[in-house]
């Protein structure tokens, strides 16, 4: 039949989530349909169109979507089921909130945070903070599924798929969004940023953690946090990397005064080479850096925004 | 009002998970296991509730072996009134726990139900938003804050940029994130109190539900090994190295 992707977005942009879903839900079932659900969304809509392999874009622009509150996104969702056998959306907090209404309203099990598509019924997810991989087969009637998107490749832009407007479905009423205090930043977004530069205890305060946006600054890269770090209140929640927080898989991750929890390597682990800096030289950390330095943050930090400025960064 | 709480019972945070030679799972053989630590969140926040006197009853319930009325004793140690055991050996999906918890919650009619956001075996979490789907309750997920309103829960949920705040009907499902609460120890003579709570002992099939498994699990195995690199001497090696390999 077809497969449906939630579209991942703030009514402006389209985030690359969105894509690499996309990649994912074209190896289950084609054609491929995005669905964009939001308020005056219509550039959203027009950069889902162009992802490679989308043939349809269904646009359900209505003040009743402004913050896809999963209430509202269930009914939408279940009208459309029929035509899908699968409905895949990003593994994202949004993602997460509103699929399994989906899969529990239309009594199937949902596939949480697939990590491969190994064939059109069998996916592979990690289990145990990514410690250990299952392998399932979902022989099912509708597969419900949230895509890891780190795993999966986006797969660029040459489609020119129609936008179809579909009619908003009625409130329930149960809940309704109030307010959001969302973390304002120049920096690039932690999950899509091909740099990232993450501060732990060993920082000590969040003053402290000035350092490490310096050398993200220099370098472009996003911030990113351990749990240990946003505990201790240095950071707000969004900047953790790791099982409970975000997983993410840039080009370098640079560790800063973080030791290597298992919980922590679960989020960041994927990355494409791991640098770490700790005053430890038994840090569980080293074991997955393929560089490591042991030194005094306190002064090697300084010395690498020295040594990036010298190099011209 | 009424607070109902599910605790699974699952291998300890602490532990290193080991996956078993012969791919059918992980090693839970004399394994430590304890309360899911979102669930213990979901405990102390319903706890809370009871002390600020917005809650009246708190019951607890767990679906799984014999063995899951000890995390139910740890409910219980930890302010709970009572505990409903819905006892199988089987590994049951989530769509499942969500159908018995819903007939529980049409025989106990709570007016808030909490649980942890997801499970740290299965991680898949699903539960909580399940079982508000098959109520057709509003829901709150991934909490950070609660306050409770005349009919009305305020709910500030950790969202990928930062948090929102969503107002939910009661009846309401809410699931717990890291930062909503610390949870509390157990004192000694709570622990002993909670030894003459009452828990009552169920099956899936006294809730009419089938819990038979519909994905099958083909097998589990061990993430792929990242080998450590090299140590390097200077800050300066580090650039270089980080040059050559072309990421910065």
């Amino acid at each position: 039949m077809a497969s449906l992707v939630v579209a991942e977005h703030d009514n402006k942009n389209l985030s690359d989530a969105t894509a690499k879903t996309v990649a994912a839900a074209s190896a289950i079932s084609s054609p491929v349909h995005v669905l964009v659900a939001g308020q005056n969304c219509g550039a959203v809509a027009d950069a889902a169109a162009k992802i490679k392999g989308v043939e349809k874009v269904l646009a359900a622009d209505d003040a009743l979507y402004a913050h896809m509150v999963a209430e509202t996104m269930e009914p939408l969702l279940l009208t459309l089921a029929s035509q899908y056998d699968a409905i895949l959306a990003p593994a994202t907090t949004n993602g997460k909130n509103i699929l399994p209404r989906v899969a529990a309203k239309l009594d199937v099990p949902q596939i949480s945070e697939i990590i491969k598509v190994v064939g059109p019924d069998t996916f592979e997810r990690p289990i145990y903070a990514g410690n250990a991989i299952q392998t399932v087969e979902a022989k099912l009637p509708k597969k419900i599924i949230t895509v890891r998107t780190t795993a999966f490749k986006s797969p660029g832009e040459d489609g020119r798929a129609e936008i179809e407007k579909i009619a908003a479905t009625a409130d329930p009423g149960t809940a309704k969004f109030m307010g959001e205090a969302l973390s304002k930043s120049e920096r690039p977004e932690l999950t899509a940023a091909k740099i990232v530069v993450s501060g732990g205890r060993g920082l000590g305060s969040g003053e402290n953690f000035k350092l490490i946006e310096k050398v993200a600054d220099r370098l472009h890269a996003a911030v990113g946090a351990s749990r240990a770090a946003v505990d201790a209140g240095y950071v707000p929640n969004d900047y953790q990397v790791g099982q409970t927080g975000k997983v993410v898989a840039p080009d370098l991750y640079l560790a800063v005064g973080i030791s290597g929890a298992i919980q922590h390597l679960a989020g960041m682990k994927d990355s494409k080479v791991i640098a770490a800096i700790n005053k430890d030289e038994e840090a569980p950390i080293f074991q997955v850096a393929d560089f490591g330095l042991v030194a005094d943050l306190f002064q090697a930090l300084p010395e690498l925004d020295q040594e990036l400025a010298k190099r011209g960064r | 009002m009424k607070v109902l709480v599910p605790v699974k019972r699952v291998i300890d945070f602490n532990v290193k998970v080991r996956v078993k030679s012969d791919q059918t799972g992980v090693d839970l053989a004399n394994v430590k296991m304890s309360m899911n630590p979102f669930d213990e969140i979901a405990v102390e926040e319903a706890v809370r509730l009871k002390e600020q006197g917005k809650a009246a009853e708190i019951v607890v319930v767990s679906i799984g072996p014999g063995q899951a009325r000890e995390t139910l004793r740890t409910a219980l140690a930890m302010g709970a009134d009572r505990g409903i055991l819905v006892k199988s050996d089987a590994d049951i999906e989530p769509l499942a726990v969500a159908k018995i918890l819903k007939a529980i919650v049409e025989e106990e009619k709570p007016e808030l139900v909490i649980t942890g956001k997801q499970a740290i075996d299965d991680d898949s979490n699903q539960t909580g938003q399940m079982l508000a789907a098959l109520l057709g309750w509003g829901q709150g997920t991934f909490a950070h804050k609660l306050e409770l309103e005349g009919g009305e829960a305020k709910i500030e949920r950790e969202v990928d940029g930062g948090l929102q705040t969503v107002e939910v009907k009661l009846p309401a499902v809410m699931t717990t994130d890291l930062r909503l609460n610390e949870p509390r120890y157990a004192s000694l003579p709570n622990i002993m109190k909670a030894k003459k709570k009452p828990i009552a002992e169920k099956t899936p099939a006294d809730y009419g539900v089938d819990v038979t498994p519909r994905l099958k699990v083909l097998k589990v195995t061990e993430p792929a090994k990242r080998q450590a690199g090299i140590k390097v001497k200077s800050v300066a090696e580090l650039v270089d190295k980080l040059s050559e390999a072309g990421v910065i």
